[in-house]
């Protein structure tokens, strides 16, 4: 086979790919739309953010409460995840000695493929206990927030340090040369030449967190009220979902997909705002 | 090729011929609903199966919602609903399976021996919120509650004639099993589940003890000869003339044969 013919064979293989890949989400929004419509026509967009409260089988659909819950969680989590994170990187590449490196390394990929219900089973059997010390049934955004923090903390270590390997030797060596410090190395030049990686492994984590539903549903407690203290339960979206579809008739199902929704179109400004964000990098 | 398919047509009609009762042209039994009595019939129709070679039955869960939607429908030919039928769903004929108990739960180190009603209603409703204010410690109350549409939820509300958006919880939960973990790590708890499930963990170790409700204890014993008030049935439902296979897997699923495997998931069978 020539060179050009293989060029050409795989130049469409891979548009294929792409229309595949792209069709497949667009299916996925265009079912979410579908399944909502119901809802959304019988009982209006704007009743979701006035009822009273979220009492689907009283006709009362409030997701407000639900939707700060979701965002509180994951914003929490990730303040807590991402300094973490990227100073384990730091100390592995330029801190650790080489074995305690490499068995650092083993030891948060291995937190990385712990399943998210054994998370929820260790948060609901030992964490929960142990934040019910500070007052009320220990199930909340507290709790929420520590374990979804340590749930993505491995994804921002792991994508930070293969943005950090991925920097040129070159860029390093010329520091050394310079006679800089580790520290100087690391903060002034490693960190702003991988900042797109990192930011990228920092967005990944951030949705990751949006969407992991079985853990938080386990600690979280799932009362649907504005949180008013770090200890008050909370139900996030996704919890929301998999705690009522089951039992759903049709309107309350067609609500849920409202919610789904919701939680689609934060993800798409999460994913934009982190686009936004690494276009500005590249001006600088 | 030609040969496989003359050995599926040969086995398929030896299947056919072999099952007896001559009229049966659906050999498919598609079962669907309730979540709750799902696992439960998924072993009885196994048991079915292997008794009748040919039969297939497919059980798929949804809720009982789906279920009492799909045998209106006619996409299934048999319902689950984990409930007793609703005025407007009369149309439907009811075959009970098996009842399931709901019990009151607290931890075990509570020393509160039983509440009345309006305790309950009292606690789940936040007008007593310690455990104080009932004779026991100073302790503030955790009630735990279930997600909207839960069948237990449902049991629940109506022994306490309570309105759901009245309920103050602290802790919502969806299955049996999340709640009794909730209650068994915080001694303030308070929550209500499936007393089958609560027997087998209290057994298992499992720090929770059940409260009697009206004087009547908790437990499989009181479901079962009816005495105990707060209880549902699970129930299979038919739309119209079931098929035969129909009415034999439900005779089936009725009889003493299944006994051992109802009480397997901690369901209480009927007595005659």
């Amino acid at each position: 086979m020539s060179r050009s013919l293989i060029d050409y064979l795989l130049s469409w293989f891979t548009r294929a790919a792409t229309i595949l890949a792209a069709s497949i989400v667009l299916l996925v929004v265009g079912f979410l739309i579908q399944e909502s419509l119901p809802a959304l026509r019988q009982i209006g967009s704007a009743r979701f953010f006035t009822d009273e409260s979220w009492h689907p089988l009283s006709d009362r659909f409030n997701l407000v409460p639900m939707l700060t819950a979701t965002l509180l969680t994951t914003f929490g989590a990730v303040m807590l995840a991402a300094p973490l994170g990227i100073g384990s990187a730091i100390f592995r590449r330029y801190y650790a000695p080489p074995r305690i490196g490499w068995w650092y390394r083993r030891l948060i990929e291995l937190l990385a493929g712990i399943p998210s219900v054994v998370y929820g089973l260790w948060g609901l059997v030992v964490l929960v206990p142990l934040l019910s010390g500070l007052g009320g049934s220990g199930q909340g955004l507290l709790a929420a927030i520590l374990l979804l923090g340590l749930m993505i903390l491995p994804t921002i270590a792991l994508s930070t340090d293969v943005a950090l390997t991925s920097i040129p030797a070159e860029l390093i060596q010329g520091a050394a040369a310079l006679g800089l410090g580790r520290w100087s190395i690391a903060w002034k030049v490693a960190i702003p030449a991988a900042r797109r990686g990192i930011s990228a492994g920092v967005m990944l984590a951030t949705a990751r967190a949006i969407g992991e539903t079985m853990a938080v549903l386990m600690v979280a407690g799932n009362v649907v009220e504005m949180p008013t203290s770090l200890s008050a339960p909370i139900r996030t979206l996704t919890a929301n979902i998999a705690l009522e579809m089951g039992y759903a008739g049709t309107t309350h199902r067609s609500v849920l997909f409202v919610s789904g929704l919701l939680l689609m179109i934060i993800v798409a400004i999460v994913v934009l705002l982190a686009q936004l964000v690494q276009r500005e990098g590249q001006h600088e | 090729m030609f040969r496989i398919l003359l050995i599926c047509l040969a086995v398929s009609t030896s299947f056919l011929s072999g099952c007896g009762s001559g009229s049966q042209r659906d050999q498919k039994l598609t079962i669907t609903g309730s979540s709750t009595i799902a696992p439960l019939m998924s072993e009885i129709a196994k048991r079915y199966e292997q008794a009748h070679p040919g039969v297939r039955i497919d059980v798929q869960t949804g809720g009982t919602g789906k279920g009492i939607a799909d045998v209106r429908q006619e996409i299934a030919d048999i319902g689950m609903a984990s409930r007793a039928l609703k005025d407007e769903e009369q149309d439907l004929t009811v075959h009970p399976l098996a009842a399931d108990g709901v019990g009151m739960i607290v931890h075990q180190d509570n020393l509160i021996g039983q509440l009345t009603p309006q305790q309950i209603t009292a606690i789940f409703q936040d007008k007593i919120n310690n455990w104080s204010e009932l004779g026991g410690p100073d302790l503030p109350i955790t009630v735990v509650h279930k997600a909207e549409g839960r069948a237990t939820l449902e049991v629940f509300l109506a022994q306490f004639e309570i309105e759901n958006p009245t309920i103050k919880p602290d802790v919502i939960v969806g299955h049996n099993e999340q709640g009794i973990k909730t209650v068994a790590g915080s001694p303030g708890a308070i929550g209500y589940v499936s007393i089958g499930t609560a027997e087998a963990d209290i057994q298992a170790g499992v720090p929770i003890k059940l409260l009697p409700l009206n004087d009547v204890a908790a437990s499989t014993a009181t479901v079962a000869n009816g005495t105990f008030p707060m209880s549902r049935p699970l129930n299979l439902v038919t739309k119209g003339q079931p098929s035969p296979l129909a009415q034999d897997v439900i005779a089936f699923a009725q009889s003493e044969a299944v006994h051992d495997l109802i009480r397997e998931q901690y369901f209480v069978p009927l007595v005659d």
